[in-house]
C-alpha cells in the first residue's frame, strides 16, 4: 500500500483533526473532545444571541453533489452560528458531467478564498480525493460519501446517546434496517466501538446486511425481536424507496411486518430504551408513528444536537495548526 | 515558589466588594475556573440571592487563529436574564485584560446589562487593553515569566502560587 | 545482422536451459547456443555479463489504444520494448471494437510501421462486442486475428453464448472469455469481502466468476470449444479451473500480474490506482492465485496493460477508470513473484514466454535453434522507481506508482533487430 494512502489523512502531523472524513481511524480522545465541545454550543443555542465569533472571517462552502436540504441546512446554521460566511453550491451530477471535473470545481472555489468545504457526494471516497488535493490550510468535512461514511451524523448520534445514557461502557445498541446501503450505519458502528460500547447489533434481512460486520465488532441478527431484546438504544434507519420493490425486498408492507418498530415490539427493549432515527422518517415503513412520536423517541432532540455537534466539528477542524 | 495567603487576599476582596455593592441587587458572574470559585464564595459571604453565572470564554478568545480552540471547552451557563441586570464579573487574576474583554463580549451576547463591575482577586498589572477593575484583593508585580495561579483544595480553601511559566 | 550475445545467463523456459552461455543470432533467427556456428563473424558483440538473456516476453493482454487514439500504438509499442515485451496480444475493446477486417488490417499495418513488438490482434467475438450477435470471425481470422474475445463479461444470453461457441468450433477458432456473469457482477467496483463492506463500495461477488465458469465448462463439454479464460481472480474460481483441467477440458487460463501481488486491503483510503477489473480480492484469493501458478492451474501471467490518463484516475474510486499501465512493470513484478514464492526463474519466466506462446499456438517465446530471434536482455539487479518520468507509456498511473522495483529490460530484440537499447533509450546507464 502506498504510504500516503495508508496514513489517515484526517489528522495533521500533530495528531490534530484537520479534516473530518470518517469516524474510522479517529482516536477516541478526539471523538470525546468533539462531544465535550458540543456541550458548550448547546447552551449557545439557548441564548438570545445564538452566535459566537469563532469563525468570523472564514468562508465555509457547502458542496452538495447529492441533494439534501436538511443536512445542508443544519451545516449552514452551524457555520452561521460560528459567524462564518457561508456559501451554498448545489452541484447536481449533470452539471459536473458538463465538463468541469470534481477537482477543477475545488480549485476554482479555493481561488475564491474558501477555508472549509462541507462535501456530500454519491461516490464513496470523494472527500478523500478532495482532501488530498486542497491547499494545506483548507479543511474538508464529509457530509456523506456514497455508502461509506456520514461522520457528523455518527457523532451527533453519539452525543444523543451520551445525553440520555451517560455511560457508554454498559450499553446494548441495535441498528435496524438497510445497513448495506447506509453510511449512517457504518459511521455509527465505528463511533460506538470507538467509545467502548460492548454490544453493537445490526438487524436486517440478509439482502440488506453487508459482509464483514463481525470483523467491525457487530453482532448480526435477522429477526427484529431478538435484535432489540434488552437494548438500551435502538437506531432505526431509513429505508429508501428504490429498495422497496424488486429483489432486495418485496414491499414496504412486508418490511414493516418484519422490521417495523411498533409499540409492542419496543417493549422487548429495556423500559428506558431510547429510539433514534437519522431522518427523514418513513412512518409506517420502518417506524410506527406511535413510537416516532412517543415518550421514548429522541428523534427531535437529535436535530438540535446535530447543530451543536456540527459547530464543534467545524471549530475543532478550523483550529488545527497548519502543517509545517 | 512563593505563597501568598489567598484566603487573606480573598477576605480583603470580599470586604471591598461588600462596600461597593451596598443597596444593589447584583448578579455574580465568574470566569472559569478560578473566577467561578470566587463568585461562589462571594455569593455566600455577600448573601447574593441569584445563582452564580458561569462563563467559559473559549469561544470568545482573540487568539483562535494562532492557538486554536481550547482542548477542554466547558459550557457557559447563566440562569438569570442578563438584559438590564447589574452584574459583577469575577476573575482570579487580571493581567493583559484580554480574558475580561472576551468575557464581556460573551456576556453581551446574552443580553444588554445595565452595568458591569469587575472584581479580581489579584491585579498583576501588564495590561494590553484599556480594562480597569472596580475592586481588587491585592495588587502585585511579577515578571512576565512568572504565572500567578489560583487553586482550591479538597476542603474548599483557596491557594495562590507563583510558578515559572513553561514555554507555550 | 550477425549478433553474438556473450556471457549472459541464458534462460529458456521451453527447454529448461539456465546457464551462463553465449547466444548467436543470424538472419533474424537463433543460430546457436553455446559455441559459435562455423565461420560465424559477429557484426555486433554484446557483453551480457550480469544480465539474463531470455526469450522476449509475450503479453497476453496489452491495450495499444488503437483504433481509438491516433498515434497511441507507436508509443505503447515503445513501452512494450522498454518492458522487454516482444509479443503483444491486444484485446478487441478498441474504439471502434475490432469487428471489421479492415480495422484489423490497418492495425497490423500500423504495427509493422511502428517496428515495435509483434502484434497478435484478438478479434471481437460478437458484433460491436455487444454480446448479442456473432461477428464475422472467420473473415476476421483470415485478416489476421489469432483468436476471438468477448471482453468485460459473458454474453448475458446463455443461448447466444452456446451458439457462439458452436460456431467458433466449426472453424476451430479459439475463444477467449472473461468469466464474469454480468448480473451478479452488477455495478460492483471492488471485490466482495470485508474491505468492500467496510468502505461501503458496491461489490463484485466471487459468484460472478464461479457461476460464469460453471456455465462455460458445461458448454465446453457440450461443444468441445477451445477456450482461454482471461483474468481469474477468486480462489473458488481457480478451484473450478483445476477440476476442469483434471477432467481434461481444453481450457487454459491467465491472471493479471497485479493480482499476484495485491489485495483489496491495498485500496487503503479509496486509492483510485487500485481500481482494477477484475477487482482486487482478499488474501485468500491471492494465495490461491499463487498456488494456481505453482501447480499449473494458471498457465500464464499478463500485464492487462490499460493506459489511463491521469484525469481519469483523479476521480472518486467508483468513478475512476479501471486499470493501469503494465507493460513496463510486468517483468520486474514477475521477478518479484519469483523471489518471494521460491519458484525457479525458469518456471517464473515460462508464465510470460513459453506458456503464452503455447496458448497462442505461435512459434515464439523460446530460444530454440531456428526460431525468430525475439530476445530480451534484462538486469535482474537494476533498481528503478515507478514514476511518470520513468514510464514510456501514455498512461502514468500504475498500482505500483512510487514503488521501487527490481529488474529491468536493458535491450530488446525482435527478429534479430535491436529495437530497444536502454543505453540510448529512456534513462538508465547503458552497456
Amino acid at each position: 500500500m502506498k504510504p500516503e494512502f495508508g496514513r489517515n489523512p484526517q489528522l495533521n502531523r500533530n495528531g490534530e483533526l484537520h479534516h473530518l472524513l470518517s469516524i474510522e481511524g479517529l482516536p477516541r480522545a478526539i471523538v470525546e473532545r468533539i462531544l465535550a465541545t458540543a456541550d458548550g454550543f448547546i447552551n449557545v443555542a439557548e441564548r438570545e444571541v445564538k452566535n459566537v465569533p469563532l469563525l468570523r472571517g472564514r468562508s465555509v462552502f457547502n458542496l452538495f453533489f447529492e441533494n439534501s436540504t436538511r443536512t445542508r441546512t443544519t451545516f449552514e446554521i452551524a457555520a452561521r452560528r460560528l459567524s462564518a460566511d457561508v456559501f451554498n453550491l448545489d452541484i447536481t451530477r449533470s452539471s459536473t458531467a458538463k465538463g468541469e471535473s470534481l477537482l477543477d470545481t475545488i480549485d476554482n472555489l479555493t481561488a475564491m478564498q474558501a477555508d472549509m468545504f462541507v462535501v456530500r457526494h454519491a461516490a464513496g471516497g470523494a472527500p478523500y480525493l478532495i482532501a488530498r488535493h486542497v491547499a494545506p490550510h483548507v479543511h474538508v468535512i464529509n457530509a456523506g460519501d456514497g455508502r461509506h461514511a456520514h461522520p457528523t451524523q455518527g457523532l451527533l448520534d453519539m452525543y444523543t446517546i451520551r445525553h440520555y445514557k451517560r455511560d457508554f461502557s454498559r450499553l446494548t445498541v441495535a441498528i435496524v434496517g438497510d445497513i448495506l446501503h447506509s453510511r449512517v450505519a457504518r459511521s455509527d458502528i465505528h463511533a460506538l466501538t470507538t467509545l467502548g460500547v460492548p454490544e453493537v447489533r445490526a438487524v436486517g434481512p440478509l439482502t440488506l446486511l453487508p459482509e464483514g460486520l463481525e470483523s467491525m465488532g457487530v453482532r448480526v441478527f435477522t429477526r427484529l425481536d431478538e435484535g432489540i431484546r434488552g437494548a438500551d438504544v435502538i437506531i432505526m434507519l431509513r429505508l429508501q424507496n428504490e429498495r422497496m420493490r424488486g429483489a432486495l425486498l418485496p414491499s414496504a408492507q412486508e418490511y414493516f411486518r418484519n422490521y417495523g418498530l411498533t409499540p409492542e415490539r419496543l417493549q422487548l427493549a429495556k423500559p428506558d430504551a431510547i429510539v433514534m432515527h437519522p431522518g427523514p422518517m418513513n412512518r409506517g415503513v420502518e417506524i410506527d408513528s406511535r413510537v416516532a412520536d412517543g415518550a421514548q423517541s429522541v428523534i427531535l432532540p437529535q436535530v438540535t444536537f446535530g447543530i451543536a455537534v456540527r459547530m464543534a466539528v467545524l471549530s475543532i477542524a478550523a483550529s488545527s495548526q497548519r502543517i509545517q | 515558589m512563593i505563597e501568598l495567603d489567598a484566603e487573606a487576599v480573598y477576605r480583603s476582596l470580599a470586604a471591598r466588594l461588600r462596600e461597593e455593592v451596598v443597596g444593589r441587587d447584583i448578579r455574580l458572574v465568574g470566569v472559569h475556573t478560578g473566577g467561578v470559585w470566587l463568585a461562589q464564595r462571594l455569593k455566600q459571604d455577600l448573601h447574593v440571592s441569584h445563582e452564580v453565572g458561569i462563563l467559559d470564554i473559549s469561544f470568545y478568545r482573540d487568539d483562535f487563529s494562532r492557538s486554536g480552540l481550547n482542548p477542554s471547552v466547558r459550557p457557559s451557563s447563566i440562569a438569570f436574564d442578563v438584559e438590564g441586570s447589574d452584574i459583577v464579573l469575577v476573575d482570579d487574576v487580571l493581567y493583559t485584560g484580554r480574558t475580561v474583554r472576551a468575557a464581556m463580549n460573551e456576556l453581551f451576547d446574552y443580553g444588554r446589562p445595565a452595568r458591569i463591575d469587575l472584581a479580581v482577586l489579584i491585579d498583576r498589572g501588564g495590561r494590553e487593553l484599556p480594562i480597569a477593575p472596580t475592586v481588587v484583593g491585592r495588587r502585585i508585580e511579577v515578571p512576565d515569566e512568572i504565572s500567578v495561579v489560583l487553586s482550591r483544595d479538597d476542603d474548599g480553601r483557596l491557594h495562590l502560587t507563583l510558578e515559572q511559566r513553561r514555554e507555550a | 545482422m550477425k549478433i553474438a550475445i556473450r556471457s549472459g545467463r541464458v534462460v529458456d523456459p521451453a527447454s529448461g536451459h539456465d546457464a551462463v552461455a553465449d547466444l548467436f543470432i543470424a538472419d533474424g533467427r537463433i543460430a546457436a547456443l553455446g559455441s559459435a556456428p562455423d565461420g560465424f563473424a559477429a557484426e555486433r558483440e554484446i557483453d551480457a555479463r550480469g544480465l539474463v538473456v531470455a526469450p522476449g516476453l509475450v503479453d497476453l493482454c496489452a491495450r495499444m489504444r488503437e483504433p481509438g487514439a491516433e498515434g497511441a500504438l507507436k508509443r505503447e509499442m515503445r513501452a512494450a520494448l522498454a518492458g522487454g515485451v516482444t509479443g503483444v496480444v491486444c484485446p478487441p475493446d478498441t474504439d471502434p471494437p475490432l469487428d471489421e477486417p479492415g480495422l484489423v488490417r490497418m492495425l497490423r499495418q500500423r504495427s509493422r510501421e511502428a517496428a515495435g513488438a509483434r502484434l497478435y490482434p484478438l478479434g471481437a467475438l460478437t458484433s460491436a462486442l455487444k454480446g448479442e450477435a456473432l461477428a464475422e470471425i472467420e473473415t476476421l481470422a483470415e485478416a489476421g486475428c489469432i483468436a476471438f474475445m468477448q471482453t468485460g463479461a459473458l454474453p448475458q444470453d446463455n443461448g447466444v453464448l452456446l451458439q457462439i461457441l458452436r460456431y467458433a468450433r466449426t472453424f476451430d477458432l479459439p475463444t477467449w472469455l472473461r468469466p464474469v456473469e454480468t448480473t451478479l457482477a452488477g455495478d460492483g467496483v471492488a471485490g466482495a469481502g470485508v474491505v468492500a463492506g467496510r468502505l461501503g463500495l458496491p461489490a463484485v461477488s466471487a459468484l460472478a466468476e464461479t457461476v460464469a465458469l460453471y456455465t462455460i465448462f458445461e458448454m465446453q463439454r457440450e461443444t468441445g470449444a477451445r477456450i482461454h479464460l482471461c483474468r481469474l481472480s477468486s480462489a473458488a474460481g481457480i478451484a473450478l479451473v483445476r477440476q476442469a483441467k483434471r477432467e481434461g477440458l481444453p481450457v487454459t487460463a491467465d491472471v493479471c500480474i497485479h493480482h499476484v501481488h495485491l489485495t483489496d486491503v491495498d485500496i487503503g483510503f479509496f486509492n483510485p490506482d487500485y481500481r482494477l477489473d477484475p477487482p482486487l480480492r482478499s488474501q485468500r484469493d491471492r494465495d490461491a492465485i499463487v498456488a494456481g501458478l505453482a501447480d499449473g492451474t494458471i498457465d500464464a501471467i499478463c500485464s492487462d496493460h490499460a493506459p489511463v490518463a491521469e484525469d481519469d484516475k483523479l476521480r472518486p474510486f467508483g468513478e475512476a477508470a479501471p486499470g493501469g499501465t503494465g507493460l513496463e512493470t510486468l517483468l520486474p513484478l514477475v521477478l518479484k513473484w519469483c523471489g518471494s514464492s521460491g519458484v525457479s526463474l525458469t518456471t517464473a519466466l515460462s508464465k510470460v514466454t513459453s506458456a503464452p506462446a503455447t496458448i497462442l499456438h505461435e512459434p515464439t517465446g523460446r530460444l530454440a535453434l531456428g526460431a525468430k530471434a525475439d530476445v530480451v536482455l534484462f538486469d535482474p539487479a537494476a533498481h528503478w522507481t515507478v514514476d511518470r518520468a520513468e514510464i514510456v507509456s501514455r498512461g502514468g498511473s500504475s498500482p505500483f506508482s512510487g514503488y521501487e522495483l527490481l529488474g529491468r529490460a536493458m535491450m530488446t530484440l525482435v527478429g534479430g533487430e535491436i529495437r530497444f537499447d536502454r543505453a540510448y533509450g529512456s534513462g538508465g546507464n547503458g552497456r
